[in-house]
């Protein structure tokens, strides 16, 4: 399923969790509520040993999800379970473990899978031709990042090849839960939205349902990984933790459907 | 492309190289492409950098013919005496370049990570020289094994990062040093140690350390009348080694080595050596050798030497090693202890145990060399650093130190 089937006449929310944490199947559970409770379209991290954009929070659960062995093939594995729920279920994932997999390999089974693509957080698009041409033989959606540093040519340039929706980072940083939504993100989504008509999803930062709706005021998708991560990780046992994962999941939701 | 040239306008050294970081950092290294360039061909930047590095940092650097490790080694051996410069290092010219570049940029800050300590030190020194406020990122492993450094730092005014997450060394503070970039690249300048990491970062630390090798080439020249066979250097990230071995690239008479870390040895699994034992991938924005596994999951290195003790290497010696023109060897941690020991007891020079690694390369090959050659050869090691920050880690390998009771 291609992430445009979930965008309509409101908002989506969009919310991240790793595969394999806090095991397989856990993961795999957590994310199945995460859906029940309302998000719109799953983002599946695949754990990294050096994930440069990701905060604290997700660097944790993904290097206990390493520390477990958790291997690409489980991301795979995570990806058919979800999306079998009929959710569009996009994968989150540095570069160096798709080469190594193999560009046109990994795709085709994501794609077998029924994961809708890939976000890309350090894969621009002037170095990702392989990507792209297996990505359309597979019918795969392409998110790539945009920021508030981007030059209007890049913005030009990279939304031309997104495909789903394009992932506007709010602030300059990594990602992490922030009290405070940035005022640059606002900035910047009009600024892709002159450029394009693919939704625009804004990340970093939203923790609450308030913030989700303050973000939902000007975004097509709020999107959410720390906090969401956190109930997880936080939490005295995996029941604990879905519990939490899903009480915020609602509020989330509730805060984009306005 | 030749081996000569390169990077291309992408920053590829034939298939390696390139900018996989997130696009907040795409300005930032646009900006920064041309700014280096420019000022390289600005006499004002390039005469305050020569003033600043003869003045301050005490180059050129010797160059010295090591008569009595000659004798032992069946070598006439030419010692690059980077570890004379001021911080005990060849690091001390890539620092200066960028903290002068970051000056002209305007940006007020430099931030930078480091393994050793070493170019943590070069980055607060020069930060303190050039008024520039200054963060280093550090692995807490590294932060324990390297006290002393710590130490230095912040006397120099720089704050040190204990970085706690991952293997807690090198690659972890690289890691680090990039998030913080991303959150304060309007007012930052990241200097990157080595000749790795996104588009310029290679090419333009190799420029700024290229002079080792330019010098080296004309105290040759002024010293043998001619060139010599060989240039040996440890590899790192490939900083000192790409600095003595660029301006000898077109002359194909001069062989050159690059010597990594062979830790407890590369058939043991635990070393530092990306070129001879790792594979081609993308790690801390460029695509070279690193150490991953099936998953591509980044594998910790491990080295006696902290300053070698990273999984990849810079690119366009990946690009060397593939087309021929640099060969690349391990060395292993006991072989270059031997070396260690070896100069301070025929030289009085006490290297650093990263340059030792050089040196254990030198010695191993010369033999090879003079067969080949049919005569005595003569070989030019970079000594890259002094081996000051490393006498606990060398009295303890050869158990100098008295017991505690
Ligand atoms: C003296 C010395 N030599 C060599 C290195 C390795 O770095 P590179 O390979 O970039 O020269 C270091 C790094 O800390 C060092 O301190």
């Amino acid at each position: 399923m291609t992430v445009a089937s979930a965008f309509g006449s409101r908002p989506v929310l969009v919310g991240y969790l790793p595969a394999g944490y806090p095991s397989v199947p856990g993961a795999i559970d957590a994310i199945k509520a995460m859906v029940d409770a309302g998000v719109d379209i799953v983002e599946i991290g695949l754990p990294y040993s050096d994930p440069v954009i990701d905060g604290p929070v997700i660097q944790a659960a993904s290097q206990a999800a390493l520390d477990r062995g958790v291997r690409t093939s489980d991301l795979i594995h995570t990806v058919e379970a979800v999306a079998a729920t009929g959710v569009p279920t996009l994968v989150m994932t540095y570069w160096n473990p798709v080469l190594r997999y193999g560009v046109d390999r990994f795709a085709t089974d994501l794609a077998n899978a029924g994961g809708a693509g890939l976000i890309t957080p350090d894969l621009i698009p002037d170095e990702a031709a392989d990507w792209l041409a297996v990505a359309d033989k597979h019918n795969l959606d392409k998110v790539f990042l945009v920021s508030p540093s981007s030059t209007d040519a890049r913005i030009a340039s990279t939304v031309a090849v997104c495909r789903g929706f394009v992932y506007a980072t709010s602030v300059m940083g990594v990602t992490g839960a922030r009290a405070q939504t940035s005022n640059a993100a606002p900035t910047l989504v009009s600024r892709v939205r002159q450029v394009t008509d693919l939704p625009v999803g804004v990340g970093l930062g939203v923790s609450n349902g308030e913030q989700a709706a303050e973000v939902a005021s000007f975004a097509d998708a709020v999107i959410v990984g720390s906090a969401l991560v956190r109930c997880l990780l936080d939490a005295e046992d995996e029941a604990a933790g879905v519990r939490a994962l899903v009480a915020l999941t609602e509020d989330l939701a509730a805060g984009v459907r306005g | 492309m030749t081996t000569t040239e390169g990077p291309d306008t992408r920053g590829y050294f034939g298939v390696y190289g390139g900018r996989f970081v997130p696009e907040a950092l795409i300005a930032a290294l646009d900006e920064l492409d041309v700014e280096y360039r420019k000022a390289l061909s600005d006499k004002e930047f390039v005469g305050e950098l020569e003033r600043m590095g003869r003045d301050y940092a005490g180059l050129p650097s010797l160059l010295y013919e090591a008569r009595r490790l000659s004798e032992k080694a069946g070598a006439r051996i030419l010692l690059k005496r980077e570890d004379l410069n001021h911080t005990g290092a060849h690091k001390v010219r890539n620092v200066l370049g960028q903290a002068l570049l970051t000056k002209r940029m305007g940006k007020r800050r430099v931030i930078a990570e480091t393994g050793a300590g070493q170019h943590g030190v070069a980055t607060a020194t020069a930060a303190a020289y050039l008024d520039l406020e200054c963060t280093v990122y550090m692995g807490e492993e590294d932060t324990r094994r390297q006290a002393l450094n710590v130490a230095r730092m912040r006397m120099l005014g720089a704050e040190v990062v204990s970085v706690k997450s991952g293997s807690r060394t090198l690659k972890d503070a690289m890691n680090e040093a990039f998030r913080d970039w991303v959150a304060s690249v309007d007012y930052t300048h990241y200097v990157v140690g080595s000749v790795g990491g996104p588009h310029p970062f290679p090419a333009m630390v190799r420029d700024f350390v290229r002079g080792i090798g330019v010098e080296a080439r004309a105290q040759s020249l002024e010293l043998l009348d001619r060139l010599p066979d060989a240039v040996c250097a440890c590899v790192g990230g490939g900083s000192n080694a790409l600095g003595i071995f660029h301006a000898f690239i077109p002359d194909a008479d001069v062989r050159l080595f690059g010597f990594e870390a062979g830790g407890d040895g590369v058939e043991t699994g635990r070393h530092a050596a990306a070129i001879t034992a790792g594979g081609a991938g993308v790690l801390h924005g460029a695509r070279t050798y690193l150490l991953q596994d099936e998953d591509g999951q980044t594998i910790e290195s491990h080295s006696i030497s902290a300053g070698l003790d990273y999984p990849a290497v810079g690119p366009e010696h990946a690009w060397l090693s593939d087309t021929g023109r640099a060969t690349y060897e391990p060395v292993t941690d006991a072989e270059a202890m031997q070396a260690f020991r070896l100069l301070c007891r025929t030289e009085g020079i006490i290297p650093a145990i990263e340059s030792a690694h050089g040196l254990a390369g030198a010695l191993r090959i010369a033999p090879r060399l003079a067969t080949e050659l049919g005569r005595e050869p003569i070989v030019l090691v970079n000594l890259s650093g002094r081996g000051d920050k490393d006498m606990e880690t060398a009295a303890k390998w050869f158990g100098l130190l008295e017991e505690k009771s």
